[in-house]
C-alpha cells in the first residue's frame, strides 16, 4: 500500500489528479490529509478545464533502482530501466522480457497479483519472437537513417518487409489449418 | 458524422434512459491494447507511428463492428476540434495532446470510440447511459474479438496484454462509473464513500480529476488494478458496490427533504433561476448550479425541466462546445457571456422538448 504523499506516515486512500494552472499533480493522501485537501479546494480558482473522464491512473511507486538495474537496455527498442523510470513509459512489448526481474516488485505494488487471469487473444503469440525481431529492426532502421547511412537503411527495410510479408504468409496457413 | 452538426446533438451516454440514470451519469468500459510487431508509441518515430495508424486504421475498417464508425485523424485537427472531442468524451486529453499520426473512430450514437496511437497502439472505449457495465463489457468483448481477428496483440502467458505503462498491463481494463452525488457533498458523507472504496481497493475522482464539490459534485469510480483478476471479477467489483453507494446518495437526500425542505427547494429554485436569468456565468458557476437543479429534478421540486437535458448543458457549455455553436473563438469574457446566453435560451422555452 503507497503511503500518503503529504504527511508521507499513513497509507493514501483517495488518489487524485489535481490540475491547478494547467499544472498536473498526482496526489496520494491518507484520510486526515484528503479531508484537509478538501477544505482547501473548496477555495481552488476557476479552471476552464474540458469535462473527462480521468484515465490516469495509480502512479507508479517510487522503488530505489541501482545504478546496475538503470543501465539494463532493451536490445529490441533501445530504452533503458532508468529512462522508463523517469518517463513512465515503457518502449516495447519485449520490456516485459528484457525488464522483467525489476517490474515484477513494481507490479506486484500496484496490481497486487502478478499473474494475469482473464482474456486471451484468439490466436495465440506463437510468432512472438518473430513480433520482437521487426521491433528490433525497426530501432535500428531509426538509428540508420539518424545517422544518414542510407545504404543500411535501405537493407534494413528490405529485411523488414520481407519479415513482415512471411508472418503474414505464416499467418493464413496456420488459418487454414485450424 | 461532422463536428459541426454534433453540436446540436449528444451521446447517447447523456440521454438518461439506462438504469439508475437519476444517479448513475454514464459508465464506460476501456481496453488497452498494443501491437504485436511495434514499439509503443512513446518510442515509435514519426514513420513507425504512421504505419501503425495505417495499420489499425486498415483493420477497424474491416472488423465487423457492426455499426458505421466516423473517422477522425486527430493530429490534422485544430486545438478547438481536438478539445470538442475531450469534451464529448470521445477521446482523452492526453490523445488530444499527443504527437505524431494519430486518430480516433466514433460510432453514430458516440458509445464506441477507438483511439489509435494515444498511450497505446490502441484504445477501445464502450459508453453507456447510466448502470450498465454488462452491456458495455459485451460490446467491448465482441469489438475487441473483431479487430483482433485481423491483427497479433502483443500478449504474454504471465502478464497477459502488454501495455506502454505498467499500471494497465495483464487485462488492460479500466471500468469506470460515473455518479452525482450532491446529497453526500452537503451531509459531508462522501468521505465514508471514500474510506469504503479504499478497502476494495477501487480509485475515486472528480468529475475534472480533482474531488473538489465546487466541479458539480459527480465523482468517478473505477478499478485500480489490472493484473491478476479477470475482466468479470473486476466488473463484479463495482457492480456491487456502486448499488450501495446509489441507496447510500438516496438516503441522504431523503435526509435534506427531512431535514428542511423549505430550504433545499429554497436553494434549488435560486440556482434554478440563476441558471435561466444570469447575464455572465463561469464553467465552474454553471456546474455547480447545474447539479442542484439536476438534483431537484429528481427530487420533484423541479418540473418543467428534464434530466437528458441538464446532462447535455453539463457539455454543452464547456469551452469548446460554446465556441463550435457560436461559430468562432471566444476569450473567457466572451466565454461567460455566451454561456450565460446559451443557458437563458436552453432554460426559458417553457416546457422542455427534449428526448425522454
Ligand atoms: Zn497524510
Ligand atoms: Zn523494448
Amino acid at each position: 500500500m503507497k503511503k500518503c504523499t503529504r504527511c508521507d506516515n499513513k497509507p493514501a486512500t483517495l488518489h487524485i489528479t489535481d490540475i491547478q494552472d494547467g499544472v498536473v499533480e498526482a496526489l496520494h493522501l491518507c484520510q486526515s490529509c484528503a479531508e484537509e485537501y478538501f477544505e482547501s479546494a473548496e477555495q481552488a480558482p476557476n479552471i476552464e478545464e474540458p469535462v473527462a473522464f480521468a484515465d490516469k491512473l495509480p502512479e507508479i511507486p517510487d522503488i530505489e533502482v541501482d545504478s546496475e538495474h538503470a543501465n539494463l537496455i532493451c536490445p529490441n527498442c533501445g530504452i533503458s530501466f532508468a529512462e522508463f523510470r523517469s518517463k513512465g513509459r515503457l518502449g516495447c512489448p519485449h520490456d516485459y522480457i528484457s525488464f522483467e526481474e525489476e517490474l515484477l516488485p513494481l507490479l506486484e505494488n500496484i496490481h497486487g497479483g502478478t499473474q494475469h487471469v482473464g482474456k486471451y487473444p484468439k490466436r495465440a503469440p506463437d510468432a512472438s519472437r518473430k513480433q520482437f525481431e521487426l521491433i528490433r529492426l525497426r530501432n535500428e532502421l531509426n538509428l540508420a537513417v539518424e545517422d544518414e547511412d542510407y545504404e543500411e537503411a535501405a537493407r534494413l527495410r528490405d529485411t523488414i518487409k520481407n519479415i513482415s510479408q512471411n508472418a503474414g504468409e505464416d499467418e493464413q496457413v496456420s488459418e487454414t489449418e485450424t | 458524422m461532422d463536428l459541426e452538426s454534433l453540436t446540436n446533438t449528444s451521446g447517447e451516454w447523456l440521454r438518461a434512459n439506462g438504469p439508475e440514470s437519476d444517479i448513475v451519469i454514464s459508465c464506460r468500459v476501456r481496453l488497452a491494447r498494443n501491437l504485436a510487431q511495434f514499439p509503443f508509441p512513446n518510442k515509435a518515430s514519426d514513420s513507425v507511428l504512421d504505419e501503425i495508424e495505417t495499420c489499425l486504421h486498415d483493420t477497424i475498417s474491416k472488423s465487423t463492428i457492426g455499426k458505421p464508425l466516423s473517422y477522425f485523424k486527430v493530429n490534422d485537427l485544430d486545438e478547438l476540434d481536438r478539445q470538442f472531442l475531450v469534451e464529448r468524451q470521445l477521446i482523452s486529453r492526453e490523445h488530444s495532446q499527443g504527437l505524431g499520426s494519430r486518430s480516433v473512430s466514433v460510432s453514430e450514437e458516440e458509445n464506441i470510440s477507438l483511439m489509435v496511437n494515444e498511450e497505446d497502439h490502441l484504445r477501445i472505449q464502450v459508453l453507456h447511459s447510466g448502470f450498465a457495465l454488462k452491456d458495455c463489457w459485451n460490446e467491448i468483448d465482441q469489438l475487441d474479438d473483431a479487430i483482433e481477428e485481423h491483427v497479433t496483440y502483443a500478449f504474454s502467458e504471465k502478464f497477459g496484454y502488454l501495455t506502454s505503462c505498467p499500471t494497465n498491463v495483464g487485462t488492460g481494463i479500466r471500468v469506470s462509473v460515473m455518479l452525482h452525488l450532491p446529497a453526500l457533498v452537503i451531509t459531508k458523507e462522501i468521505q465514508k464513500v471514500f474510506q469504503a472504496l479504499q478497502k476494495i481497493n477501487l480509485a475515486v475522482r472528480g468529475l475534472y480529476g480533482e474531488g473538489s464539490q465546487a466541479m458539480g459534485d459527480f465523482y468517478q469510480i473505477s478499478n485500480q488494478s489490472t493484473l491478476g483478476e479477470s475482466e468479470e471479477k473486476i466488473i463484479n467489483n463495482i457492480e456491487e458496490v456502486v448499488p450501495r453507494i446509489i441507496e447510500y446518495e438516496r438516503r441522504a437526500r431523503v435526509a435534506l427533504l427531512e431535514e428542511n425542505k423549505q430550504n433545499l427547494h429554497d436553494q434549488i429554485s435560486r440556482a434554478y433561476g440563476i441558471l435561466q436569468n444570469a447575464q455572465t456565468i463561469s464553467s465552474e458557476e454553471t456546474m455547480h448550479l447545474l447539479s442542484s437543479v439536476r438534483m431537484g429534478i429528481n427530487l420533484g421540486l423541479i418540473d418543467d425541466l428534464k434530466i437528458p437535458t441538464v446532462n447535455e448543458l453539463f457539455i454543452h457549455t464547456q469551452p469548446a462546445h460554446l465556441q463550435k455553436i457560436q461559430k468562432e473563438k471566444l476569450d473567457t469574457g466572451e466565454r461567460n457571456t455566451s454561456r450565460a446566453a446559451y443557458l437563458r435560451k436552453r432554460l426559458n422555452n417553457g416546457t422542455d422538448h427534449s428526448q425522454n
